[in-house]
Order: C-alpha cells, then sequence, then structure tokens
C-alpha cells in the first residue's frame, strides 16, 4: 500500500542491452558424445568391413544396364503417377458427386484397391491372361468387334507393371484429392456460384487451385513411395533398377555391393525429387501467406551479397 | 409504377425442421436500396441468399427482374431450371459477403476479371481494362498485383466489391459487408457503397449500420423470427417504430 511515484524514464533513448550469463546444458553435451561415438563407430564399419565391396561398387555404378534400369524406374514412377493422379482426381470427384450410385462405385474401388496388398496386384495383373485369355475392343454383351488380340501380347509386363502401380496408385491419390477438395472452404464455392460460374467451372478455376496447397506435399510423398515401389515390379522379371542389379548379382554373386548400387540410386532419385517438391509447394503457397520464404539458393546469394558489401558484419539474421 | 426488381410473396425457407423464413413479402423497386435489418437468426441473411438460389425457397414465389428465381413455370407446373440456367441468372446479380471469400490464390485484379473472363468469355485485355478500372474506382487501384491475405479487411471487402461490379449486375446483395471489419475500416466500404447507391445500383443490403441504413437507405425492412415485423422509410421506422420488437431492437443498437 506504499505509495511509490511511478518513475518516469528520463532519457528518450535505447535502454542498455541485457548481458546475462547464459543457462548451461550439461545433459546437452554428453548427449552430443554419445551420438558422436555411435556414429564414429558405425563410419568405422562401413569404412573398414572390406565386404562391402566399395570397389565392386564403383565398377557397376554407372554400368549401362544399372543406368537402364534408372531409367525404367523413372519411367514406372513417371507413368504410374500420372495414371494414379488423373485416376485420383476422378474418384475423388466422384465421390463427392450428389449421384449415390456415382459415389458408391468410388468408395468400392479405392476399398479394393487399398484393401489389396500391391504386391499381389502386381502378380494379379501379369496372369491375367489366366483370366481373360483375349482381350477385345467392341460393343459388350455380344456385339460387334473392333479389335481383338491375345491377352499375353497386350499385357506385356510394362504394361502389367503400369496397370498394378497406377491402379493401385488411384486409389490413394483420390482419398488425397478428396481431403484437399474438402479442405477448401465452402464460402469459395459460394462466392464463385454467386459469380454465375457453373458447378465444373467452380471446381476447376476455384476449389482445385486451392486443394493444391493441401495436395501436394503427401502427392510428393507418393511420388517417392512410388519410386521405391515400382521395385516390387522385379517379380515379375520386367527390368526396372532393382531387378538389373539382380540379373548381375545373379552372375557375379556381389549381392551385397550391387544392392548398394540400387540403393545409392534410389537415395539420388527420391532427393531429386524432394528438392522438386520444395519447389512446388512454395509456388502453391502463393496468397496463403503475406510473403513467400526465401529458397535456399535464395538465401545464399542474399547471404554472400550482405557478405560481399559489408565485410565481417556476418550473414544477417531473417529481416527482409 | 415500374416493375419491382425484386418481389417475394410468402416466402418460405427451412433447414430440417427449423422454419427460418415463415413467410416473406417484399418487393424492391430499381434504384432502390433496401435494408435489411433484424437480430442474428432472424432469417435475413438466409432470404438474401434465396434472392441467387444459393438457397432454394420451400414454398412461396420469388422474382428477379420478372423472372423467377430457380425455377421456370408452363402452366400450372414448375420446373427446376438447370445448373447452367442458374449461373447464367446469378452472373447478374452480385453478391458482397461478410468474410469477403475473396479467391485468395489470385491476385486482387484476378479476382475481378476471373468471372468476366471464364463466365462471360470476355477477352482478357478487355476485362483487364474494366477491372482497373473498377479497383480505381473503389480506390484501391495501386494494389491490383496484391494477394488478398496482403491486404486490409477494407480493402478486401472493396476488392470483393469491384468483382462483382465487374459483372455489371443490375442488383447487388450485401451480407452483413462490415460486420468482419475493425471499426476504422468500416467507413472505407461504407463510403463505396454509399456512391453505389447514388450512381443508381438496387441494393439489398443486410446490415447492423443504422447510421447507413438511415443515410443511405430508401427503405429499411425489420425482420424477427422469420417474418418481415415492420417496413417502412427509414426517418420514421427509426424516429418511431411502432412495433414492440422493432422499438426494444432500436433501443440496443441505437
Amino acid at each position: 500500500m506504499s505509495s511509490t511515484g511511478a518513475t518516469v524514464p528520463q532519457d528518450t533513448g535505447r535502454p542498455e542491452e541485457i548481458r546475462a550469463v547464459p543457462v548451461r546444458h550439461p545433459g546437452r553435451w554428453v548427449a552430443a558424445a554419445v551420438v558422436a561415438l555411435l556414429v564414429a563407430i558405425a563410419v568405422h564399419s562401413v569404412a573398414t568391413n572390406p565386404r562391402f565391396g566399395w570397389g565392386t561398387f564403383g565398377d557397376w555404378f554407372f554400368d549401362s544396364r544399372i543406368l537402364k534400369g534408372v531409367l525404367v524406374t523413372i519411367e514406372l514412377t513417371v507413368i504410374s503417377m500420372a495414371i494414379g493422379i488423373v485416376l485420383g482426381v476422378l474418384l475423388a470427384v466422384m465421390r463427392l458427386s450428389p449421384n449415390p450410385l456415382v459415389a458408391t462405385v468410388s468408395w468400392v474401388y479405392v476399398w479394393a484397391f487399398r484393401g489389396t496388398p500391391v504386391l499381389v496386384q502386381i502378380l494379379f495383373w501379369s496372369f491375367i491372361a489366366a483370366l481373360y485369355p483375349t482381350i477385345s475392343i467392341g460393343i459388350p454383351f455380344g456385339g460387334p468387334e473392333f479389335a481383338h488380340g491375345s491377352a499375353n501380347a497386350i499385357i506385356t509386363p510394362f504394361v502389367a507393371a503400369i496397370l498394378a502401380l497406377g491402379l493401385n496408385e488411384g486409389a490413394y491419390m483420390a482419398e488425397i484429392v478428396r481431403a484437399g477438395i474438402i479442405s477448401v472452404d465452402e464460402g469459395q464455392t459460394e462466392a464463385a456460384h454467386a459469380l454465375g460460374m457453373t458447378r465444373l467451372q467452380v471446381m476447376r478455376r476455384i476449389v482445385l487451385p486451392q486443394a493444391m496447397r493441401v495436395i501436394i506435399p503427401p502427392t510428393g510423398n507418393e511420388t517417392i513411395s512410388m519410386l521405391k515401389t515400382s521395385s516390387l515390379v522385379s517379380v515379375i522379371a520386367y527390368s526396372e533398377l532393382l531387378y538389373s542389379a539382380q540379373l548381375i548379382y545373379a552372375v557375379n554373386y556381389r549381392q551385397i555391393p550391387l544392392l548398394m548400387v540400387a540403393s545409392v540410386w534410389y537415395i539420388i532419385m527420391t532427393s531429386v525429387l524432394s528438392v522438386g517438391q520444395y519447389y512446388l509447394e512454395r509456388h502453391y503457397a502463393r496468397g496463403a501467406s503475406r510473403a513467400l520464404p526465401d529458397t535456399p539458393l535464395q538465401r545464399l546469394r542474399r547471404n554472400v551479397l550482405s557478405y560481399q558489401r559489408n565485410p565481417g558484419a556476418g550473414p544477417g539474421i531473417g529481416g527482409f | 409504377m415500374s416493375e419491382p426488381m425484386v418481389k417475394a410473396e410468402q416466402v418460405h425457407k427451412s433447414f430440417g425442421r427449423v422454419e427460418v423464413l415463415k413467410g416473406i413479402s417484399l418487393q424492391v423497386k430499381p434504384s432502390e436500396v433496401m435494408c435489411l435489418l433484424g437480430p442474428s437468426g432472424s432469417g435475413k441473411s438466409t432470404f438474401l441468399r434465396c434472392i441467387n438460389h444459393l438457397e432454394s425457397i420451400d414454398a412461396g414465389r420469388l422474382w428477379v427482374d420478372g423472372e423467377l428465381v430457380g425455377y421456370r413455370q408452363s402452366g400450372d407446373k414448375l420446373h427446376e431450371l438447370r445448373d447452367s440456367e442458374v449461373a447464367r441468372k446469378r452472373s447478374e446479380i452480385g453478391m458482397v459477403f461478410q468474410r469477403f471469400n475473396l479467391f485468395p490464390h489470385m491476385t486482387a485484379l484476378e479476382n475481378v476479371t476471373q468471372a468476366p473472363i471464364v463466365v462471360r468469355r470476355q477477352p482478357k485485355d478487355e476485362a483487364r481494362a474494366t477491372a482497373r478500372a473498377l479497383l480505381e474506382r473503389v480506390g484501391i487501384g495501386e494494389r491490383e498485383d496484391s494477394y488478398p491475405a496482403q491486404l486490409s479487411g477494407g480493402q478486401q471487402q472493396r476488392v470483393a466489391i469491384a468483382r462483382a461490379l465487374a459483372m455489371s449486375p443490375k442488383l447487388m446483395l450485401f451480407d452483413e459487408p462490415t460486420s468482419a471489419l475493425d471499426p476504422e475500416l468500416v467507413g472505407e466500404v461504407l463510403d463505396v457503397m454509399r456512391q453505389l447507391a447514388r450512381d443508381g445500383m438496387t441494393m439489398i443490403v443486410v446490415t447492423h449500420e443504422i447510421g447507413f441504413a438511415r443515410e443511405v437507405g430508401d427503405t429499411v425492412v425489420f425482420m424477427d423470427g422469420g417474418v418481415v415485423v415492420e417496413t417502412g422509410v427509414p426517418r420514421e421506422v427509426f424516429a418511431g417504430p411502432r412495433h414492440e420488437r422493432t422499438k426494444a431492437f432500436l433501443s440496443k443498437v441505437l
């Protein structure tokens, strides 16, 4: 209850900078030491274990059969994802359709293809000739046929592979696209309808572009996942990256180095995809935040420039 | 007397078992500014959304510019309009929302040009020129390249008004256009609306801005519980409300 007269700061200048003794974190030093030791053990074992066969690894890394396998893996990934994305958008829009039959068909598709292992689906498509020996295009229920051929000739291992991977992916993409569509505020649809846009125009111009922000990150995940899942196609003897490596070690018995060759190629490809995903996400973040953050390259350039202009100041922290 | 721009006869609307509109009848003449007042939940916004068929009505009749909303009458039968026909009619009615609902992935200019290009198939250059003039008119010409997230609420709402005007509507619907704004930003939006009224636009405005209703409104309609309680010239309604509900409401907001 004492009456202390509020002290009005006399000078209008900045008060003294705070200089406090930092808190010590001994636990962090212990943790760092333990982790450093474990890393050293791992690196040492990889470097000194001759059975890794790093020499063989180097010999085969750029082998033409391996490079061909890399290309085939990329081809499988691109085509299957393209099928998956188109199918996914279609299934998602169907699922949200006011027509109950259309919505149910979409639901059943997702249920069936997500509910069975993709490995089983790959085998299934490769044996499709046992189910439908001939395939024809024409009017169904006994109408005339326009084209026809044996299933074994049409469903090559390549076709079986992209059918299995693409149709399976469609089921996953459908759920991702649906989540994206649902995430768009209803006010957006209303505003677009009020301007006189039709359902289709609203979907294409307003809803899907905004849904992209939600759709892109999991789609990037799916693409990376697809790149690796495509290795399952090796079971139907289609020479993508893994099967190419297997064909080589079936002859020279150097399994580990060749599996390392395949693994390093996979990791290179997934790394490239991650970078691409970063820039794609950035593109679709337009309008979602007030200012886009710098890309790593822009940040580097800015820091280097500011250092050149003002050496000794060091890289700036934050700011514009 | 000229043909009314909007005519409602015994309009009823229910959501599930809740009847939100219990027989609304009113008329809006061309170039008239009608302000809808009333407590929240009284059905003002729902009625507004019925006018451009964002909601369909359950009973009664609703006409805009002499044409039935959402249906076509042949003999004594009503036929639902197709999606494209409903869209065409909506394109002639501008609507401004409480939460602005600008398209966040487009710049201010793209927001305004979108509907003329997509719906009216206007050439892009022409749409852009019109849009620039409209943005100038609502006072944000210099921010045409900004995304909505970079604009203040008042600026966003003015872009939203320009976006609606780009379709040269014959009627403008405002659904609580200033309710989501900071108090100091309300004025700039009301100024734009005042100018629009002066230029002869037919407007229906759901609002809590009594000052605006008094100054700009030709008619005020007081709604409560899904019915029109009182209608009249603003001066008279505000000076001497005849109905108890109107009196009670006005005593709280004035």
